[in-house]
């Protein structure tokens, strides 16, 4: 298995950039990743965690969860049906045990006996059914609606749900991690989607959406040795600044995100430890490939070479981060791609790529907004620079925050976006490369590319497709819309007082949101 | 006294009207931003077919006249339609209504709907968020007003003097500053280097009076210093204005002591236009603290106002901006009457 997850603690920035680019996925330990074994995990105490996102609009209904404090929550309150641990290997949560059949269409989940809602019933099968149900058919309005889209049919039978697809897919216990999907109760074969019940670890006793919530430790919580704090309060604090001082004052145990221009100084206070991991997270510059000049290969490849990806990395994440070689793989992933040139800055190539499009001067808009990840404009600024070195005119178009999703992004030809990234590489290239997907983004339809995309889907044998989807990275990479520079960090902070693990999950933001699970108090 | 009161009655009147037009003007400006409801809360991972469920369930593809009416209530709010055909609506899901009995359940009948995107009524989102705004607003303002009143009269007094400068240089600095930058330096010295003070105000409902009173202290101070300047400079000016009146040179030469002239003689005169700008600094403390709540984590009404506008959640929007332009309506008015009762010639008359 390659994927090791690739986590620092402390490491100088230039220390993450070569481990990324020299080792890929394996392990880079700072000072502190070396540290002494430690104590046994310890019960008690809560665990106050800062968060920058929380809407006063955010909704419990669990097919809305889009921001860090509703995914968090639903990691807090609730279980699901499989669990991606902190190796990113998949193993049973809610769900003892699977079985597929030999085309991957037909899977049996066992459900567990002994995991209970915090109303105190037990879990059964009619509840996962439910809860999966919520986000199918035509009324849905959830987010997880395609990736389940698939499910044709399901019936419970004991403890066992069987789940029939409409196209073998070796992948989709993954897709039952997801954290759209917790396992809610159901009442009369239906979930009530505002409801605070949850199978999770902790029970919310307070939530106000925008301002915070307070869980309590579920005493009948069936994970041994796990969720050691007895109550855990998040605090929605959008304010960098008034994140950190909270984090620095002692008022805050962790918060999930660091100000990448500021980084180093907190770094500075005693007591404060920042956790950078490399996850799945990555910033990209997707262009519409129906649309001239965009629709030439030539113009895409002369764009991709004229980006300077390291100087990209170490200005606009402030080192915090990995170069990113224009396709959504992270190196910590099963199937990536170590065989692959790494693109880089040359002016030459970029020159030959306009001869062969017949291009003389190449002048392209790029429209991005601040909102579109964190250092977007500044990301565009230095893009223009490398561009116009290398003969192409870009201008970036400053677009406003508000709206940039419904009327810039895959609206107008060239634009930016961010992913969180998904576990698995099928998953990541349906959701924005498969012909006639709704996130499609740069609009790319490739015939080898697509057939590929499907095959691998439901082939089981692990070599036949690895070899696949090391072709469709160098498809996407060599042929795609999107540029994709760089892989961003997840980077939060915590005091000393605060244990984690030694292995911190690279899935997510938050020790892949189960911090409240995973961490104790020293 | 009875013209006051028609005065009131009258204003009022006039008020209700004004609101009328606000809810237009906001439910106007809310259509006219790009992107609806259904598009900003599914954000980057909206689909067309789950926009348009979205936007049938809550009745958004209605025209805008009708959705406006069912939210003002002069139109039966039963009118969305799911897929089956089956009409839904929040009277319905509020129980008052039945597919075949509409009834109208809107702002004229004292309900402000459900929040679109978590379904919780407005009047339980507005609830604690208003009460903390009004405990904001009324904490800095008990600091604010008398320090203001004060500072202004001593500066009338010592008018010219060292005292006035530095006064007045460091009421004009403060102003200056962005909120922002005035709530950081704060933070600075009194959380974060003393660690007198709690940098976070995060006071939840169970939260007690005392301890209100010390989590809100800096937010509160942060906003006196930035009130104070306006108010204390239009007492001293009114108040240095009038000084020159043959009235008040008729009691200085009865040999009053200058502090005597001034409380006595000048203040009662120059409380009108005090009053108005207090009014207007009270105003203002409702309605534009939101950078003073984002700093401090305070969950005030601004950033409600904000977020619902960002997720176009209209019914919250217009609860929002119809309690803002009511705080304009009702200190405005209380400004005037005050103004006029402050003025014996006013109150006589009629």
């Amino acid at each position: 298995m390659t994927n090791t997850p690739f986590f620092s603690g402390g490491v100088s920035r230039r220390g993450i950039l070569k481990g990324a680019s020299a080792i890929g996925g394996a392990a880079v330990l700072g000072p502190l990743g070396a540290r002494m074994a430690r104590a046994q995990p310890r019960r008690g105490g809560t665990l106050r965690i800062g968060v920058a996102h929380g809407s006063t609009t955010d909704s419990l209904d669990p097919g809305s969860s889009e921001n860090d404090f509703t995914i968090l929550m639903a990691h807090v309150r609730g279980n699901f049906l499989t669990e991606i641990a902190p190796d990113g290997s998949l193993v049973p949560e809610v769900a003892e045990g699977w079985e597929a059949s030999a085309d991957a269409r037909s899977w049996v989940f066992t459900i567990r006996s002994g995991v209970s809602f915090h109303s105190g019933r037990e879990v059964t099968a009619e509840d996962v059914i439910a809860s999966i149900n919520h986000h199918r058919g035509e009324e849905s309005t959830s987010a997880a609606k395609p990736i389940v889209s698939d499910i044709t049919e399901m019936r419970a039978d004991g403890m066992n749900v069987h789940i029939t697809l409409a196209a073998g897919n070796a992948d989709f216990p993954f897709i039952m991690s997801d954290y759209h999907i917790p396992i809610l109760p159901a009442i009369n074969g239906a979930i009530d989607p505002q409801t605070t019940d949850g199978c999770g670890p902790y029970a919310i006793e307070e939530l106000e959406m925008g301002v915070g919530a307070r869980l309590v430790r579920h005493d009948g919580y069936w994970k041994p040795n796990s969720a050691f704090f007895d109550a855990v309060e998040i605090t929605a604090i959008h304010d960098d600044a008034a994140r950190q001082n909270a984090l620095i004052s002692g008022q805050i145990d962790y918060i999930d995100t660091v100000d990448l221009n500021t980084v180093h100084l907190l770094q500075r206070a005693p007591g404060i430890e920042i956790l950078s991991v490399t996850g799945t997270q990555h910033y990209g510059l997707p262009m519409d490939t129906r649309a001239a000049p965009f629709s030439d290969n030539n113009v895409r490849l002369a764009l991709k070479y004229a980006i300077d990806r390291e100087q990209m990395v170490e200005t606009v994440l402030n080192g915090y981060g990995a170069i990113g070689n224009d396709h959504p793989i992270g190196p910590g992933q099963r199937f990536f791609n170590t065989e692959l040139e790494q693109k880089t800055y040359d002016p030459d190539r970029v020159r030959f790529h306009l001869r062969e499009a017949g291009i003389e001067s190449l002048s392209v808009d790029i429209h991005l907004a601040e909102s579109t990840f964190a250092g977007a404009i500044d990301a565009g600024v230095l893009f223009s620079e490398t561009a116009a070195a290398a003969g192409i005119d870009l201008t970036v178009v400053r677009e406003p925050n508000d709206g940039y999703w419904s009327n810039v992004w895959m609206q107008l030809p060239f634009t930016g976006t961010y992913w969180g990234g998904r576990p698995t590489e099928d998953w990541m290239f349906t959701t924005t490369y498969s012909e006639g997907a709704p996130w499609n983004e740069s609009y790319w339809s490739h015939e080898r590319f697509n057939q590929l995309l499907v095959d691998a889907r439901a082939e089981l044998d692990q070599d036949l497709r690895r070899e696949m989807y090391f072709e469709m990275q160098r498809l996407v990479s060599d042929e795609g819309g999107t540029i994709i520079p760089m892989f961003a960090n997840y980077v939060g902070a915590h005091g000393n007082h605060l244990v984690r693990p030694d292995t911190v999950a690279t899935n997510w933001r938050n020790d892949g949101h189960r911090i409240a699970e995973r961490w104790w108090f020293a | 006294m009875s013209h006051i009161l028609i005065m009131i009655a009258k204003r009022l009147a006039f008020g209700v009207l004004t609101l009328f037009f606000v809810s237009i003007l906001i439910f106007g400006a809310t259509e006219l931003l790009p992107g609806d409801f259904a598009e900003e809360f599914l954000g980057q991972s909206a689909t067309p077919e789950t926009v348009a469920a979205i936007r049938r369930q809550l009745g958004l593809n209605l025209p805008m006249h009708i959705r406006y009416g069912e939210w003002l209530g002069i139109l039966p709010g039963w009118t969305s339609m799911n897929a089956e055909g089956v009409l839904t609506g929040r009277c319905i899901e509020a129980g008052i209504a039945t597919a075949d009995a509409p009834a109208y359940c809107g702002v004229l009948q004292g309900d402000f709907g459900n929040s679109l995107s978590n379904r919780r009524p407005v009047a339980e989102l507005l609830g604690t968020r208003l009460g903390n705004t009004l405990f904001l607003a009324l904490y800095a303002a008990a600091i604010a007003v008398p320090l203001s009143l004060m500072l202004g009269i001593l500066a009338a007094l010592f008018r010219n003097s060292v005292f006035d400068r530095v006064v007045n240089a460091s009421a004009l600095t403060s102003i200056s500053f962005p909120e922002f930058f005035v709530a950081y330096i704060l933070i600075f010295w009194l959380a974060g280097m003393g660690g007198l003070f709690p940098s976070m105000a995060t006071i939840r409902p169970a939260t007690d009076f005392a301890e209100k009173l010390y989590l809100a202290f800096l937010p509160a101070l942060t906003l006196t210093l930035v009130v104070t300047a306006h108010m204390m400079r239009m007492t001293r000016a009114a108040i240095i204005n009038l000084l020159a009146s043959p009235y008040i040179e008729m009691a200085r030469l009865k040999g009053m002591s200058p502090i005597r002239v001034i409380v006595r003689h000048a203040l009662p005169n120059a409380l009108a236009p005090i009053i108005n700008v207090i009014a207007l600094n009270l105003a203002y403390l409702i309605t534009g603290v939101v950078v003073v709540e984002v700093v401090f984590v305070y969950p005030g009404l601004g950033q409600l106002m904000v977020d619902s506008v960002a997720a176009r959640d209209m019914p919250v929007v217009q609860a929002v901006a119809l309690i803002f332009a009511a705080a304009y309506v009702l200190l405005n008015l209380t400004a005037d009457v005050l103004a006029t009762l402050s003025n014996p010639r006013l109150v006589k008359r009629g």
